[in-house]
Formats: C-alpha cells, sequence, structure tokens
C-alpha cells in the first residue's frame, strides 16, 4: 500500500515519459516522503553516502557494483561488467527517465535491501549522487 | 554432369558455413533488447538458446541467476517474444534435461569453448565464461566471428 502511494506521488510529481532532470526525482521523492514519513526534514547527502556504501544485512552494498566513487565506472559483482557512473556530473544520463529509475531502484533495492527503498532513502541517494563531482 | 557436381560443391560451400556456424553468423542485436537485457550482462545472442530456454529464463526474472531483474510483463513479452524468434533451432537442455538457462551450460558452447584451458577462463580480464566482451570485442554487435576473437593475457 506504501508503495502504491509513493508510486503515484512519484507519477503526479515526475512524468512517467519525458526527459527529466536529476532534480526533478529529488522534488517527487521528496513529496512521496513527506507523506511517508511525518517528520521528514528533507534530504540528506551524507545520509545517502552511508547508505549507498553499507551491506544492509546482507552481501552487497550499493557499491559493490557502483564503488565507492559514484563518478567512477563501476563493476557488476557477478559478471564483471563494466557500468558506467552514477553520478549525474559524471554521466549526463543518469536520472533523467522515470521509468528507468522506478525500475533500477526496485531491482537493487530487493538485492540490497531486500525490500522496496522508501521514498526519503532513494532521495537521499540521488542527494548523494548529485553531491559527487568527478 | 561435371558441371552439376561443380555447382553441387559450390552450393554446398557456400550453404556450410550458414548450417554449420549457426551462432557464427553476426546477428544485429534489437535495441530495447540490449537496453533491457545488456546493462548487467553482455547481451547475450538470442540463438544461443532454444526457444523453450528463453521462455524458461523470462519465466521468473526477479530471481535471475541470484539478482533481481524484474521488469513489467508488459515490457518483457516483446522481449521474450524477440529472442524466442532469434531462438537456436535446436534445443539447448541442461544435464537434467530441462531447458538450460545458462547459455554457457549448453552444448554448442562447451564444445566451441573446449579449446580455452581452465586458466585462460581464470584470467583477471575473462574471469567468467559468460564475460562474452572479454574475447569477442564485437559481442555487442551480435558478432563472434573467429576473426574478430581476441584473449586478453
Amino acid at each position: 500500500m506504501h508503495r502504491l502511494f509513493a508510486a503515484a506521488a512519484f507519477a503526479a510529481g515526475v512524468g512517467a515519459a519525458g526527459a527529466e532532470q536529476p532534480r526533478d526525482f529529488e522534488t517527487a521523492f521528496s513529496t512521496a516522503a513527506q507523506q511517508e514519513e511525518p517528520g521528514f526534514q528533507g534530504f540528506d547527502a551524507g545520509r545517502g553516502r552511508e547508505f549507498f556504501n553499507t551491506t544492509h544485512g546482507g552481501d552487497w552494498s550499493c557499491s559493490s557494483c557502483h564503488t565507492d566513487n559514484p563518478a567512477a565506472a563501476g563493476k557488476h559483482a557477478v559478471t564483471g561488467k563494466t557500468i558506467q557512473p552514477m553520478a549525474p556530473a559524471a554521466n549526463a544520463e543518469r536520472f533523467t527517465k522515470a521509468a528507468k529509475v522506478e525500475k533500477w531502484f526496485t531491482r537493487n533495492c530487493r538485492d540490497v535491501v531486500k525490500r522496496v527503498c522508501t521514498a526519503r532513502e532513494k532521495g537521499d541517494v540521488i542527494a548523494y549522487l548529485l553531491s559527487v563531482k568527478p | 554432369m561435371k558441371l552439376t557436381s561443380v555447382a553441387g560443391v559450390l552450393l554446398l560451400a557456400a550453404a556450410g558455413p550458414v548450417l554449420a556456424g549457426e551462432h557464427r553468423k553476426a546477428q544485429p542485436l534489437d535495441p530495447r533488447y540490449v537496453e533491457e537485457c545488456g546493462s548487467c550482462h553482455v547481451a547475450f545472442p538470442p540463438r544461443g538458446l532454444a526457444a523453450a530456454s528463453w521462455t524458461a529464463v523470462f519465466a521468473d526474472l526477479s530471481t535471475h541467476f541470484g539478482v533481481d531483474a524484474s521488469l513489467d510483463p508488459a515490457a518483457a513479452q516483446p522481449l521474450l517474444d524477440y529472442v524466442r524468434a532469434h531462438a537456436r533451432r535446436k534445443d539447448t537442455p541442461g544435464d537434467d534435461g530441462k531447458p538450460a538457462l545458462r547459455m554457457t551450460k549448453a552444448r554448442w558452447f562447451v564444445r566451441e569453448h573446449d579449446e580455452v584451458a581452465a586458466a585462460t577462463w581464470q584470467r583477471p580480464a575473462i574471469e567468467t565464461p559468460s564475460n562474452c566482451a572479454a574475447c569477442h570485442p564485437a559481442a555487442e554487435q551480435g558478432s563472434f566471428a573467429e576473426h574478430d576473437i581476441r584473449i586478453p593475457r
């Protein structure tokens, strides 16, 4: 239910099909986070960094594949395939398509956190990635 | 008579590589397939697995070799149609006789790579048989031609 609500808020904030900017996702996740979390105080790049580099009880962290430097290319932990940088400053294609952002957060959160991520977690990670400069 | 047999030989020679090397013929990949199935691993050539194997792979993308690769059904169906349409014609059963999920376990794959030493597979630039592009730099373009092979040291 929570997730449906977040998805609806997300769709309302960011068009399903157009070309978005990373900041649009921050805005949409912020709207969703305020509804999910009554005391929501805004995103925090430092918290996003910690989330990104932590294994949440499983084998992997985000950084297992994306490395602890999101401005650099990563390497898939299973296949070894190169993954282009996650930081928008290093890769202009990141966070420009709503469907792609939702798809990857859904998949990767299940792999790393073993559940879907909250809007705050997603927003924190985007805030962190936006703070990283090459 | 003589002319006929010469023509026959030429015809066989022309058909030979196509029939014998089903997987060698370059097959440009559908960009949607590369986008959806080529992010975490090389976009494997559809002709590497038979249609039944592809159906089995797509049956559960949320636990795809230990990784969540879930895709909404509306996005998955055209991709499955595409790989099935370009699938290997011969079945690709696994050791248990069921459709193999891993292309690298298919008999044709094992046979084609039987001259590759175990130590070669373990080189850091290769690591795993599924890392096609390590030795087939044109893999992303669907080409696995013999003359394109470059085995990294």
